[in-house]
């Protein structure tokens, strides 16, 4: 669909200031998600694993943003970021900020972004830009053992009893719209990416489908027969779910301005 | 030691700088884990920088402020007047650069260090299997080990559990 007037406010400055800002947003509102789980998990194991896939992603959006501040017009910093720019300023893909639901809807949304992040990560590794070469030589690793993770709960639910298999495959049919947005792409990737600066997102789209493929299949899941796609949150164009999101994440931060400790 | 008079020497500065230990493993400094990659004499015009290059171990490590703050605390200590940390991402850090000293402490420490990282780490899709290499037990020696969690107390840590000694222990992963 075509998000048309209710678009949002793409940031003034280069292009690559608001391919930073879309990568950052995915890493910190997926942070953010995962980190409302903390001490909620179903399991010990769990519970750590969640805080290292947080803290993994809020890493690399930190890394990302960092970089955005210094191409920023306007000086903000990698704090204003990512606690003073409103809903329609966030340029993530609207699967991200979706809620966790159950378990199983946890983990196909994390699938779903660890299958695109890792290609993503890979190929901005060999970027013509050395500093965004090393973010994603770090970030790519990270990326695989998470996708190790999710993968491997994805085939266990999947597979696994009959109410496992109904809540998972319930997970992928709810979450399967919000896939393509993480692949969207307009003028600032094609600049970009014609310029060796970022991949081309139509370039990891192949990987991308074929890794969540080949799990959905080991999973016994059917691939969801939906043809809508909810395109948007990478011009600001998001779903419900990041208005609530907000003002969880950044609400200290705007009662204390510039506090520290 | 200090020159007697004067400024520090940077072989002083090397020394003093790479043995700042990292906050969540005592014991290993900044030469042993591979964090390290420069302390340098940068002439900026007027005067000489020292400019000390660390690298962090993941994107999200946490004591990398701490780290850099010490660094900080340490030169002055010594009495170096101006220098700056820098932050270097590329290369990135691999668990290949944490030296023998290094390993052999993480040993002592209980905790298994990392095999050779290699390659990209390949990625296993679908059901939660046997996914990490064999790793020893670091306080009897025995191969006959299993993963407990993927994710460990640190961002750089699995938990292993030894079938021949029963006891659990952390394994450095490889990456």
């Amino acid at each position: 669909m075509d998000p048309g007037s209710t678009t949002g406010t793409l940031p003034q400055g280069p292009p690559l200031l608001t391919w930073l800002l879309r990568q950052g947003d995915d890493n910190l509102i997926l942070a953010q998600r995962l980190g409302e789980l903390i001490a909620g998990m179903p399991e010990l194991e769990e519970d750590i694993a969640v805080a290292n896939l947080a803290l993994d992603h809020l890493g690399q959006a930190r890394n990302l943003y960092q970089y955005a501040a210094e191409l920023d017009p306007t000086g903000r910093d990698e704090d204003d970021l990512a606690m003073d720019r409103s809903e329609r300023e966030f340029l993530n893909a609207v699967l991200v900020e979706q809620p966790n639901g159950d378990f199983a809807t946890t983990m196909i949304r994390q699938l779903l972004v660890d299958a695109y992040q890792v290609p993503l990560y890979e190929a901005l590794s060999s970027s013509t830009d050395d500093r965004l070469a090393g973010i994603g030589a770090k970030a790519v690793k990270e990326a695989r053992y998470h996708l190790d993770h999710s993968s491997g709960w994805v085939v266990t639910l999947g597979d696994g009893t009959g109410e496992s298999h109904r809540r998972a495959q319930a997970a992928l049919d709810a979450l399967w719209r919000f896939g393509d947005d993480l692949l969207a792409a307009d003028d600032v990737e094609a600049e970009l990416a014609a310029a060796g600066i970022v991949p081309d997102p139509a370039a990891l789209r192949p990987t991308f489908g074929s890794t969540v493929r080949a799990v959905l299949t080991e999973a016994n899941l059917a691939v969801p027969d939906d043809p809508y796609q909810r395109i948007g949150g990478r011009t600001g164009f998001h779903t419900a779910a990041l208005g609530h999101l907000l003002p969880e994440l950044q609400w200290l931060h705007r009662a204390h301005p510039g506090a520290t400790w | 030691m200090m020159a007697e008079s004067g400024a520090p020497t940077m072989e002083d500065l090397r020394k003093v700088v790479g043995a700042v230990t990292d906050p969540e493993l005592p014991p290993l400094t900044l030469v042993d884990l591979g964090i390290l990659r420069s302390v340098e004499e940068v002439d900026d015009g007027e005067a000489t920088t020292v400019v000390v290059t660390v690298t962090p171990t993941y994107s999200g490590c946490p004591a990398v402020e701490y780290i850099e703050e010490e660094i900080a605390k340490v030169l002055d200590a010594a009495g170096c007047e101006r220098f700056r940390v820098e932050r270097s991402l590329n290369p990135a850090w691999t668990t290949d650069w944490v030296t023998a000293d290094g390993r052999r402490k993480l040993t002592e420490l209980g905790i298994a260090p990392p095999g050779p990282a290699a390659g990209p780490t390949p990625v296993t899709l679908g059901r939660r299997a046997p996914r990490a290499p064999v790793v020893a037990c670091p306080r009897c020696g025995a191969v006959d080990t299993e993963v407990v969690s993927a994710f460990g107390s640190t961002a750089c840590k699995a938990l292993y559990r030894c079938r021949a000694c029963s006891e659990p222990f952390d394994h450095f992963k490889a990456i």
